[in-house]
């Protein structure tokens, strides 16, 4: 059978589970004293293992954001048995628990290694998980599938023993789309399947970031041949290991590299580099490549009549409106991609409850080939359906609260957990999320406004990627408040661009009536319907929404 | 937070940590931990609240990561924190009400 994450062989399995059983050791070692707190911190992290506010944190990745259904269940599973019967999906597509016990994490660690998923490298100066299109196997403008790459990268950064004590975290993302859909001008390395005169490659953009100084990625090399992909990794790697600082934490990521140094005299390092790299390189990672083609072959799709489709959408106008808002195209006519927003109103940005994590395990088994995706906005994606299933698909994820009709609208809201949970966070930022879909939602704007990217983060550490939200929110502490700086006009997509700072930040009731205002002066402004707002801004500029924000400057 | 924070009579303390085994907050009563925020020991002088960290700081095998950090004593004479993040700290998670957890617990397969 066509198995959407084709990893969990013996040998795989034998390893997490002697990772698992070394961590079970050093929790035992920490409880009867042999370790100090400052000993096990970094052994617990290498597992996924954070303390935050109010408990431990799991983190367990999810490559690529792909998820067979016996994973998902897994997730549940996990979730009712160590947890508080949620997860917490994040932009990196990794789940995060927000309940476990320290003395139970071991316990959970080796169930999730039972289905081939862990926390290696969800934390500490690694290579992190990496990052895909969740699209990828079934987009209609997708080049070549980016999974195998992905699972390629994966294997290859999995222990990678030159690369375990980087001057600071490091994330890779590929995307395979005409249009990119992995936001890879925010990542450490950004990686685009291209062509060019017939040859698939990639295109290599390094330095991209977010965080306190946030930079976007340059391409180091426009054209990449495919074969080269590792050495040319492996060399970006080693010359940042070697030139990157470690003096000072919040000067430590690739992107200061590339700023300090400049992007020309990266390369010619990383260009002298590759050269040795790919002499040592004996075309085995070829081979393992051509082996994850095959197991990351498409599933058999059938022939797909669409009139009974057509006949729900005309006859349900729930249904249509969920069709065509959530709906993605897919290169197999009769087939769509479906996204599952985790964004219905009242709930928690990117939480899901086990038991909707197991409809989803369910649906995707009965209809959808097997394959989960999350998604880089903190949604699930079923990638194969076929348009004949979709109203009965429909009426299961309505009956869960999953068919919220808002996928890429005002409420599709990416916010990172904040206060509520993180111990680093200077302010709330579900709340803010909460209100603001809740406010667009009950004045029934949400569809006339249209495209909308609004992004959270709950400190400067910005998991919420506000810099890329076309309007951007940051809360922080003033003076024991909690206030809110808004940034506007950022897009990490067609255009990678950095939102702009509006100006003086808002107190929390504040904030829905300022982005109320925004929201106002767009659809005054706007040319027609299908002037999104994020091209109204490009047209015009800062300075009328600026006018909007602080109508007593104006 | 607690970086710089001396305890006084008008700016009283408590210490507060993570409890190690199970993660939740815990504040610092007597030599022991409670859970019961309203229980912490309010500390009003500068060298008694020092000791007191030294002593909680000591007991790395029951809780992680003990800090000092500013109180107000409340109407009934029981400590309250001064800051949001020690509130939260204090009533948990802001995002879902007590009957959608006992949902999420109850709806258990
Ligand atoms: S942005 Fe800050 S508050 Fe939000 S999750 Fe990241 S570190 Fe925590």
């Amino acid at each position: 059978m066509f198995d959407a994450r084709p990893q969990h062989n013996d040998q795989h399995r034998e390893y997490l589970h002697h990772r698992v059983a070394q961590f079970r050791q050093q929790v035992q070692r920490r409880l009867d004293g042999s370790l100090t707190e400052e000993e096990f911190r970094p052994l617990r992290l290498k597992n996924g293992v954070y303390l935050q506010l109010h408990a431990y944190m799991l983190r367990v990745a999810i490559p690529y954001g792909t998820l067979n259904p016996d994973q998902m269940r897994m997730l549940a599973h996990v979730a009712d048995t160590w947890d508080r019967g949620y997860g917490h999906f994040t932009t990196r597509t990794n789940i995060q628990y927000h309940w476990p016990k320290l003395v139970d994490i071991p316990d959970a660690l080796e169930a999730l290694a039972s289905v081939g998923i862990h926390s290696i490298q969800t934390s500490g100066n690694t290579i992190r998980n990496i990052n895909a299109d969740a699209f990828a196997g079934a987009a209609a403008d997708e080049i070549e599938d980016p999974r195998p790459w992905a699972e390629l990268l994966r294997r290859w950064s999995t222990d990678h023993a030159e690369f375990q004590f980087l001057p600071r975290k490091f994330k890779i993302s590929v995307s395979a789309g005409k249009q990119d859909r992995s936001a890879v001008s925010a990542y450490d390395i950004g990686l685009r399947i291209v062509e060019q005169d017939g040859e698939r490659g990639f295109q290599v953009w390094i330095g991209g970031g977010l965080g306190r100084t946030p930079i976007l990625g340059q391409v180091v090399r426009e054209f990449l041949p495919q074969a080269d992909l590792l050495p040319y990794i492996e060399a970006i790697l080693s010359t940042y290991n070697l030139t990157g600082r470690r003096d000072n934490k919040w000067k430590a990521r690739i992107k200061i590299t590339v700023m300090e140094r400049g992007l020309d005299a990266m390369r010619a390092d990383i260009e002298e580099e590759f050269v040795r790299r790919r002499a040592e390189f004996s075309g085995f990672d070829q081979e393992i490549l051509a082996g994850l083609r095959a197991e990351f072959a498409a599933p058999e799709f059938r022939d797909a009549p669409t009139e009974a489709y057509e006949a729900a959408r005309a006859a349900n106008p729930g249904f249509r409106s969920w069709t065509d808002t959530n709906l993605h195209e897919h290169r197999i006519p009769g087939y769509a991609s479906a996204t599952v927003t985790l964004k219905a109103p009242g709930v928690t940005p990117g939480d899901a409850t086990s038991a909707q994590m197991r409809l989803i395990a369910d649906l995707a088994e009965r209809f959808g080939h097997g394959d989960i995706r999350i998604n880089h906005d903190q949604n699930i994606v079923l990638p194969h359906l076929r348009k004949a299933d979709l109203p009965e698909i429909y009426a299961a994820l309505r009956e869960a609260g999953l068919a919220t009709a808002n996928a890429g609208k005002i409420s599709d809201i990416i916010s990172c957990p904040g206060m509520d949970y993180c111990t680093l966070a200077t302010a709330r930022s579900i709340p803010i999320a909460k209100d603001i879909a809740a406010h667009f939602r009950a004045r029934g704007l949400e569809d006339d406004i249209g495209e909308m990217k609004i992004r959270i983060s709950g400190c400067i550490n910005a998991c919420g990627h506000h810099h890329l939200g076309h309007i951007g929110i940051l809360g922080l502490d003033r003076a024991g408040v909690e206030n809110y700086q808004i940034t506007l006009g950022g897009d990490g997509y067609e255009i990678p661009t950095l939102g702009q700072r509006a100006g003086a930040g808002f107190p929390a009731d504040e904030v829905v009536p300022a982005i109320d205002r925004v929201m106002d002066a767009y659809l005054e402004l706007r040319e027609g319907p299908d002037e999104r707002f994020i091209d109204t801004y490009r047209r015009l500029g800062v300075a009328p929404f600026k006018a909007a924000l602080y109508p007593a400057n104006a | 937070m607690s970086k710089g924070f001396t305890p006084s009579p008008a700016t009283p303390g408590v210490i507060t940590a993570n409890d190690l085994r199970m993660g939740h907050c815990v504040w610092m009563r007597d030599d022991s931990w409670t859970a019961d925020p309203s229980q912490a020991e309010l500390y009003e002088d500068q060298a008694i609240a020092e000791l007191a960290l030294l002593n909680a700081i000591s007991q790395a095998g029951t809780v992680v990561g003990p800090y000092l950090v500013e109180a107000r004593r409340g109407a009934d004479g029981r400590p309250e924190p001064t800051h949001f993040r020690e509130e939260f700290r204090r009533t948990g998670p802001t995002n879902y009400t007590d009957d959608q957890q006992a949902e999420f617990e109850a709806s258990h397969v």
